[in-house]
């Protein structure tokens, strides 16, 4: 005993504090390790619970795991009304063209068949699409999982198009009022302004004019710049809890594509088509082959455009549904924080990707711009 | 893929392109526009309020440059101007000593004529004195010599005796 308190009055302060730290890290995870113990146990009770009530809502015969697996392909569908979670959305309008123009709330379709004007129509829940069906409201699929009733034209104001509505107001009350803000002061933005402005030069600066050229880049401006914002504004609303995912869908990044393709073409000049039917300055067996590679080249651009932004931020959801839903299978304290740090390195990510994928649809439609409104100086004096 | 084009929506694509373009046209007239041409003229303005102030300063060096040269200027002349008072200043005393040297020398030169001049006269008169003393003091000595006739007739026989006949 004596020689014990001899050998502890020689450690010196440093260790002292080492030890202590020590002791104090076992204690600490010793009491995260008991209380994690019960609340484990508590959440399996409780997600149990949870489970079942699910299943009693939805379907019966789906595992925690599918019933997951369906959230996220809800997540990632459009949808005929606006739902922020359960029990908190409102219908949005149902335009439908079928032998006439039927108008109608998305809330009719909320228990399966709705009856308008004499036909009857259902939502699949395979894709949120509205089909044709009988007065049961069946709707049949073949063997690829396909539906094969009939389809109206659907020209519904549906979850991503109120979305869409919602940015482009969003974006011309924000812009306008920053247009405004210059007349007031003198040429000088305020408020907002002050951080978008170097955004807006910088896609003048670095965008559009090297890519472009000093000589027309004025011309294809308005368009990169709402195209720029309007890619990044919806891909930063989509990780909010509104949780659109807009450029996920195929349908919009085509939208978008078809209209950089269109701008392409129908501003192209003499040189670009030279270019791609009968290239200068090779063989005239390489013109010949070239030609039409060329001419697809001009469809695959926008193309991978459609398809790069789709797959990016289709991905980014999927993902990040995926680990927080992950939260939901470990349910422990290990795995589910995990994953919430995950989830939360992940969206720091996504934010990123959203800027990203923004710049690079704009900067990729300059280049395409750059090189239909490019002029070829030794090409003139030919 | 068939899944794919099956769950492309032609709605939401139709509302994007509608909705895009309208965005499109409204932001260009009411946003873009104004703002791009703000900037442009703020750009300018800041442009050419640079080269204003550089050409501004450009004319304050000139300026400066042009004073630094009067000035210069000035102090040559100013040193010219007093060379030449010290030059014209040094001529006239040299001048004035020269003409008194010479005036000095004119008087001393007369001076010495007439000294001569009188010296001369002096000698003369002297001499015209001296004869005429002379002349006294002979006829004195004749007139005492020949005051009788034994010595009258001596002389003429010394006299005779001195002349020779030729």
């Amino acid at each position: 005993m004596h020689e014990f308190y001899r050998h502890r009055i020689h450690i010196s302060d440093m260790q002292r504090n080492t030890l202590v730290q020590l002791l104090t890290f076992l204690l600490l995870t010793i009491v995260f390790t008991a209380s994690a113990q019960h609340e484990k146990n508590e959440v399996i009770q409780h997600g149990n619970n949870h489970e079942t009530t699910q299943h009693n809502e939805h379907d019966k015969d789906l595992s925690l795991e599918e019933q997951i697996k369906k959230d996220i392909e809800h997540h990632i569908q459009d949808s005929h009304s606006f739902h922020l979670t359960k029990g908190i959305g409102f219908p949005l309008p149902v335009i439908l063209w079928d032998e006439g123009l039927h108008i109608f709330s998305s809330s009719e379709l909320d228990h399966g068949v709705a009856e308008i004007n004499g036909k009857h129509y259902a939502i699949s829940h395979n894709n949120n699409h509205i089909y044709k069906t009988d007065a049961t409201g069946v709707i049949n699929y073949n063997e690829k999982g396909l539906e094969t009733n009939a389809k109206p034209l659907d020209f519904s104001i549906t979850k991503n198009v109120f979305i869409i509505m919602l940015v482009g107001l969003l974006m011309f009350l924000l812009f306008a009022s920053l247009a405004k803000s210059y007349k007031n002061n003198n040429g000088i933005p305020k408020g907002f302004g002050r951080f978008f402005e170097p955004v807006v030069m910088y896609i003048r600066d670095e965008i559009a004019r090297p890519n472009i050229g000093e000589k027309h880049y004025k011309k294809y401006m308005p368009y990169l710049l709402t195209i720029f914002f309007f890619i990044w504004f919806v891909n930063l609303l989509g990780l909010t809890p509104l949780g659109a995912n807009i450029t996920g869908n195929l349908a919009v990044t085509a939208a978008l594509a078809v209209l950089t393709f269109i701008i392409t073409t129908l501003t192209a000049k003499k040189d670009y088509w030279k270019h791609i039917f009968w290239m200068p300055d090779v063989p005239v067996l390489m013109k010949i082959v070239l030609a039409p590679i060329e001419l697809l080249g001009t469809f695959i651009k926008p193309f991978s455009l459609m398809i790069r932004l789709y797959a990016n931020m289709m991905a980014g959801h999927i993902v990040l549904m995926t680990i927080i839903g992950l939260m939901f299978i470990f349910k422990n304290w290990i795995g589910s924080s995990l994953s919430f740090g995950l989830a939360f390195g992940l969206s720091i990510l996504e934010l990123l990707v959203a800027t990203l994928q923004a710049y690079i649809f704009t900067m990729l439609s300059a280049l395409y711009f750059g090189a239909a409104s490019e002029e070829h100086e030794h090409e003139m004096t030919h | 893929m068939e899944k794919i084009i099956n769950d492309f929506s032609i709605g939401l694509f139709f509302w994007q392109v509608v909705l895009f373009i309208a965005l499109l046209l409204l932001l260009r007239k009411y946003a873009w526009n104004p703002i791009l041409n703000a900037v442009n003229d703020r750009e300018e303005g800041i442009k050419n309020a640079l080269l204003e102030a550089d050409k501004a300063r450009q004319e304050m060096e000139n300026l400066k440059s042009d004073n630094e040269k009067i000035l210069k200027e000035a102090r040559i002349e100013r040193d010219t101007m007093l060379k030449e008072a010290r030059e014209i200043k040094n001529n006239m005393i040299t001048e004035a000593k020269d003409q008194a040297k010479d005036q000095a020398n004119k008087i001393i030169e007369q001076a010495k004529v007439s000294i001569q001049n009188e010296k001369i006269s002096a000698i003369a008169d002297m001499k015209r004195q001296v004869a005429n003393l002379s002349i006294n003091i002979a006829e004195k000595v004749v007139k005492e010599q020949l005051s009788d006739e034994a010595k009258q007739l001596k002389l003429v026989e010394n006299l005779l005796k001195d002349v020779k006949l030729s």
